[in-house]
């Protein structure tokens, strides 16, 4: 790795500029959250936090069924997560690190598949839940999300950089089965990157929005997001009531990402190679 | 040797393999393989989103998708918009790039703090921006009128719905490409700087000169994802508009393709329709990724 240049004061200084202009909008949104709403007309809009916050979550927990949003986005995003990581890594294990025949097309498969627009096929797919008999259900958001192409690409990728191929064999020479090997050399070795991959399908799954408010049922069953999209629909707009809503569905979001992010941060600005 | 064991073996090493890639190919038949290809069936139908096939087969769905003026207009938005975001989210990214690939106290922080707008909701983002937008009480006219600039309807204009839409989106990605232009910096080779450094290069000249040519792929890459990314804009501008029509406001200023596909789809329930839209503009985003992939590389060789 070459020396770099060291970062002078004006670096910081417009780095922190970046920063408050990537907190800013959340900030306010919290703040506004924090306030009566009857006050957001009369003051200045980027005044301080008041002392409203939890009567305004009240409001929305009064208004929308949000507990029930916020059960179903528990289901739907860890059930994706899990799902996502162990069948994307046993998966990209077999493209990795097995011999069978058809490997290489099949893995070309998978990799066009990530490149196909997730839009093209929604209308055909809400056809199937539909015959399914899945609208309106969380399988219908579940199921389709139960692996993706984009998990067994990085886990296929992961098993190139940290997988030993030695030990590997060594294990087959002693006889052992494949799901043993796998299961001793492979899994520990994986551990760092399936959990970048659980949080980035927790994630994408938690955030998803069109795929759930087409197939979901916006009066019965739906998502934080859906439900959000609720509170901003009506004649009257409530903007505290809003922007609490907003405020409610990214805190989960942040307490991970700042739990997590630098594994994120190190896997994107690492990890990702291109073609 | 125990022949029974060597049998069991060798079923194992010829079976196993397929048992661990199966699950993903059931999955992928089901419900990507097999709605990718029905698109294309249910596009040559008059096919209603409930009752099915009504019984007419051809390409009128497509005749009809060339003739009407809101698909062109949803196009343009649509475009419009990804312009509007990917010219300055590429250089801000670039720029931002350049200075967490300097020697940083607490560089992890940094780089944590520029990606947290990318995992933050789509939809909060949507609604947040919405109110930093509004007329009346908005944190953007506030400041606007600071500097005299009287208060702007956002929604109401086409180019004020695109910007305040395309800064929604830049705010979101700019973090993520600079973190990506980062990883591919710090794998420059020093000796191309050091033969810069050689020829009397300015830091400027170097940095277009080695720095950005060097990252080519990462910049390719962020390219190709953006496009295809920002030809799919749905929830940013679903959420901008005020009425919840899902038209991207009354004369359409802002609706883009997705939104016009979902208003098709699912709340005209003219699935044939929509499935002809979801082809037309996936042929559209293969165009633009290899028209701007190209670009990129003419752009960035030649400098």
């Amino acid at each position: 790795m070459r020396p770099r240049r060291r970062a002078g004061a004006w670096v910081y200084v417009v780095l922190a500029g970046v920063l408050a202009g990537s907190i800013f909008p959340l900030y306010w949104s919290f703040a506004v959250s924090s306030r009566d709403n009857s006050a957001i007309g009369e003051t200045s809009p980027l005044l301080l936090p008041g002392g409203h916050f939890f009567e305004n979550v009240q409001r929305v927990f009064d208004t929308v069924d949000f507990w029930q949003a916020i059960g179903n986005s528990l289901i739907v995003a860890s059930t994706v997560m899990v799902s996502n990581v162990v069948l994307s890594t046993v998966a990209g294990y077999a493209f990795a690190r097995l011999r069978f025949p058809g490997r290489n097309s099949l893995f070309l498969l998978v990799a066009g598949s990530a490149m196909v627009p997730a839009q093209l096929g929604v209308i055909p797919l809400f056809l199937v839940i539909n015959d399914l008999g899945w609208y309106g259900r969380l399988e219908a958001v579940i199921v389709p999300g139960l692996v993706s192409a984009f998990g067994v690409f990085w886990m296929r990728q992961a098993c190139e950089g940290a997988v030993s191929a030695d030990l590997i064999d060594a294990a087959t020479v002693d006889g052992a089965s494949v799901l043993r090997t796998f299961w001793h050399v492979a899994v520990p070795a994986l551990r760092p990157h399936a959990a970048v991959l659980a949080m980035i399908t927790f994630l994408g799954a938690w955030n998803d929005y069109f795929w759930p408010l087409a197939v979901l049922d916006s009066s019965d069953s739906p998502t934080v997001q859906v439900v959000l999209s609720q509170l901003a629909s009506g004649y009257y707009t409530d903007y505290a009531l809003m922007l609490t809503g907003a405020t409610l569905g990214v805190l989960p979001v942040i307490v991970l990402f700042l739990l997590l992010g630098r594994y994120l941060v190190r896997s994107i600005a690492g990890g990702v190679r291109y073609g | 040797m125990n022949t029974r064991g060597t049998f069991g073996t060798r079923l194992d090493r010829k079976v196993t393999p397929f048992l661990f890639i199966a699950p993903f190919f059931a999955i992928f038949a089901v419900f990507g393989a097999f709605p990718l290809l029905y698109t294309a069936w249910v596009s040559l139908h008059d096919w209603g989103l409930l009752e099915g096939d009504r019984g007419r087969f051809g390409f009128a769905n497509y005749a009809e998708l060339f003739g009407d003026g809101r698909f062109y207009n949803a196009l343009a938005n649509t475009i419009g918009i990804f312009l509007l975001a990917a010219v300055p989210e590429f250089f801000l990214a670039l720029g931002i790039a350049a200075l967490l690939n300097r020697k940083l106290r607490a560089s992890t922080w940094w780089q944590t703090g520029v990606l947290l707008p990318n995992v933050v909701s789509v939809v909060a983002v949507g609604l947040v921006f919405t109110q930093l937008y509004s007329r009346d009480f908005g944190v953007v006219n506030e400041v606007l009128g600071w500097f005299g600039v009287s208060p702007v309807n956002w929604q109401a204009g086409r180019w004020t719905s695109h910007l305040a839409v395309a800064s929604m989106v830049m705010w979101r990605w700019v973090g993520y490409n600079a973190l990506i232009y980062l990883a591919a910096m710090q794998a420059v080779p020093q000796e191309l700087y050091e033969a810069a450094e050689l020829d009397g290069a300015s830091h400027w000249r170097t940095f277009w000169s080695v720095t950005v040519p060097g990252i080519r792929p990462a910049i390719a890459f962020t390219v190709v994802a953006g496009t295809v990314n920002g030809l799919q804009l749905f929830a940013e501008p679903q959420l901008f508009d005020p009425g919840g029509g899902g038209t991207g406001g009354n004369d359409r200023q802002f609706q883009t393709l997705a939104m016009y596909l979902y208003e098709k789809g699912f709340t005209k329930f003219d699935a044939g329709y929509a499935a002809a839209l979801s082809w037309v503009t996936f042929l559209i985003c293969v165009v633009f990724a290899i028209f701007n992939y190209r670009l990129v590389r003419r752009f960035v060789s030649a400098s």
